[in-house]
């Protein structure tokens, strides 16, 4: 492995607390406030790191694991995903859903520790988290079918290598839906507005911020961090499919992609600034429309290989 | 001219999908409104060089589809005073699902149909037919009679497409004379719709299948 090789997911790894920081000065600049520093997730994590944890007695083991198999689970999951020209560095034909299965363990993870804890609103959250990944899911892996269809590629370092300026031509209008369903899985997945507030602290409303109540100290902080990985990993296969910068030399497809993972945490930042959280049952008919986004691509790419 | 074309029929297929999920029939008018002005667009992507003809079309299209028709509907639920269509006989979500079963099974038809002389848009004929089959349920599924208007205006607007194909033979006295007939029937229908709110005090066309003396 090269050094440039091995270049993005360190990238991933050090530069994923930015991302949080970068869409809430977006959202603080937006409406006139100051807001904290760019580096205050860094910040936040070390705090947490370097404090003692509490456990209630009514919790197992289960929940002391959820954050450590959450946090491995989007680490293999980063170390997957293809960012700028470099193939990842795993990479094998079908990998993509081990993505999303790696995703599904992560939650399932967090579900877990919330429901270990015995406290009714980290159950609600928990139950509501569930529903929505339920209907988040299969939009996911129908946007990534769509790219390994229009690629012809098994692989997702594969499939995103191959989608260059050409492949954009050809399938430009699945690729474009395959976008806007990309985008909804990445607030939803993320907890970040309209589907859930990550600002809130009332209970009653929140879905992933109150699974994590009873988390304290280090756990804390390697939820935060696991959560910061999310969205970078989610916005690597964003960006990837957005952005066509395979004809770039090596380096500068790497800053151009770095360049569009700014601007989408700039664009979240302005999705949370403009839009109010939806109502609890208008979330599942913004999930179920960015699926069909994703099937009526889906057709699109099928069409005239059948029949 | 394809690429666009191809864009602004993916888009006519977005507002058919739109439709399916929108409740508030305002909402529902304007984005038969768009699907009207982008329909009124498409022959423009489809034509060989310019013409008084296809200006023609162009201009009446949209003049009626986009804008005359859909003030007469927002006159007719601002009259009648109908905002939502509440409890469609199949659920919004269900009905996005048939709808999306609906443009697969139109895509697979029209894979297998003989390709027409003289059509450059592969997207043309399944959006054509997907279009067509969205307004009927449309027209099937919903309660309030103006939502069936609107299904109504949904297929005319698919077999719209269909004859897109044959645009450049098509006589304008025929173009002009369906889009007569539509907006005669369509003012036809939100008088009705305005009669049957007067008479019955409600939209719901169930009641309508009912005798009484």
């Amino acid at each position: 492995m090269t050094a440039l090789a091995a270049l993005p997911p360190l990238c991933a790894l050090v530069l994923a607390p930015l991302l949080p920081g970068i869409i809430t000065r977006t959202r603080c600049w937006l409406t006139g406030r100051r807001g904290p520093p760019l580096l205050q997730t860094y910040t936040d994590i070390g705090k947490l790191l370097a404090k003692g944890a509490v456990y209630s007695r009514t919790t197992t083991a289960v929940f002391r694991a959820g954050p450590l198999v959450g946090l491995a689970a989007v680490v293999t999951a980063a170390a997957m995903v293809p960012f700028g020209t470099a193939a990842a560095p795993l990479a094998f034909p079908g990998d993509l859903i081990l993505l999303c299965g790696l995703l599904a363990l992560m939650r399932f993870a967090t579900v877990l520790a919330a429901l270990d804890t015995g406290s009714a609103f980290e159950g609600m959250g928990a139950s509501r988290e569930v529903q929505f990944a339920a209907l988040a899911e299969p939009a996911l892996v129908l946007a990534l079918a769509v790219v390994v269809r229009s690629t012809g590629n098994l692989s997702l370092s594969g499939a995103f290598g191959a989608l260059t300026s050409a492949a954009w031509a050809s399938e430009g209008a699945a690729l474009v839906l395959v976008l806007g369903t990309l985008f909804v899985v990445y607030l939803t997945e993320n907890a970040r507005v309209p589907v859930d507030d990550p600002g809130t602290h009332l209970e009653l409303t929140m879905i992933h911020e109150v699974m994590v109540l009873d988390h304290g100290g280090p756990d804390l902080g390697l939820i935060h961090y696991a959560a910061a990985l999310k969205l970078w990993v989610l916005g690597a296969l964003l960006v990837g499919v957005a952005l066509p910068v395979q004809d770039l030399m090596p380096w500068a497809g790497l800053l151009v992609a770095l360049a569009g993972m700014l601007v989408l945490a700039v664009l979240v930042g302005v999705v949370e600034t403009v839009m109010a959280r939806l109502k609890l049952l208008r979330v599942p008919q913004l999930l179920v429309g960015a699926t069909a986004l994703a099937v009526l691509a889906v057709v699109l790419v099928m069409r005239g290989r059948v029949g | 001219m394809e690429r666009l074309g191809d864009a602004l029929l993916l888009l006519v297929l977005l507002t058919d999908l739109a439709l399916l999920v929108t409740d508030r029939l305002s909402g529902s008018i304007r984005l038969v409104a768009l699907q009207g002005v982008l329909l009124g667009l498409a022959p423009l992507t489809l034509a060989h060089g310019a013409s008084l003809h296809l200006a023609a079309i162009v201009a009446g299209t949209i003049a009626i589809k986009a804008v005359v028709l859909p003030r007469i509907l927002l006159w007719a639920i601002r009259e009648a005073e109908v905002r939502h269509e509440r409890q469609p006989s199949i659920g919004h979500l269900p009905s996005l699902l048939l709808g999306l079963a609906v443009t697969g099974i139109a895509f697979l038809v029209a894979a297998r149909l003989p390709a027409l002389p003289g059509n450059s848009l592969p997207l043309l004929i399944p959006v054509a037919l997907s279009t067509l089959m969205i307004g009927f349920l449309l027209l099937t599924s919903r309660r309030k009679a103006l939502s069936q208007v609107l299904g109504y205006l949904v297929l005319e607007n698919g077999i719209y497409l269909f004859g897109l194909t044959l645009a450049d033979r098509l006589p304008l006295l025929v173009e002009m004379g369906v889009l007569l007939d539509v907006f005669v029937g369509a003012l036809i229908m939100g008088l009705v719709v305005f009669q049957i709110q007067r008479e019955l005090e409600t939209l719901d066309s169930r009641e309508l299948s009912q005798l009484t003396d």
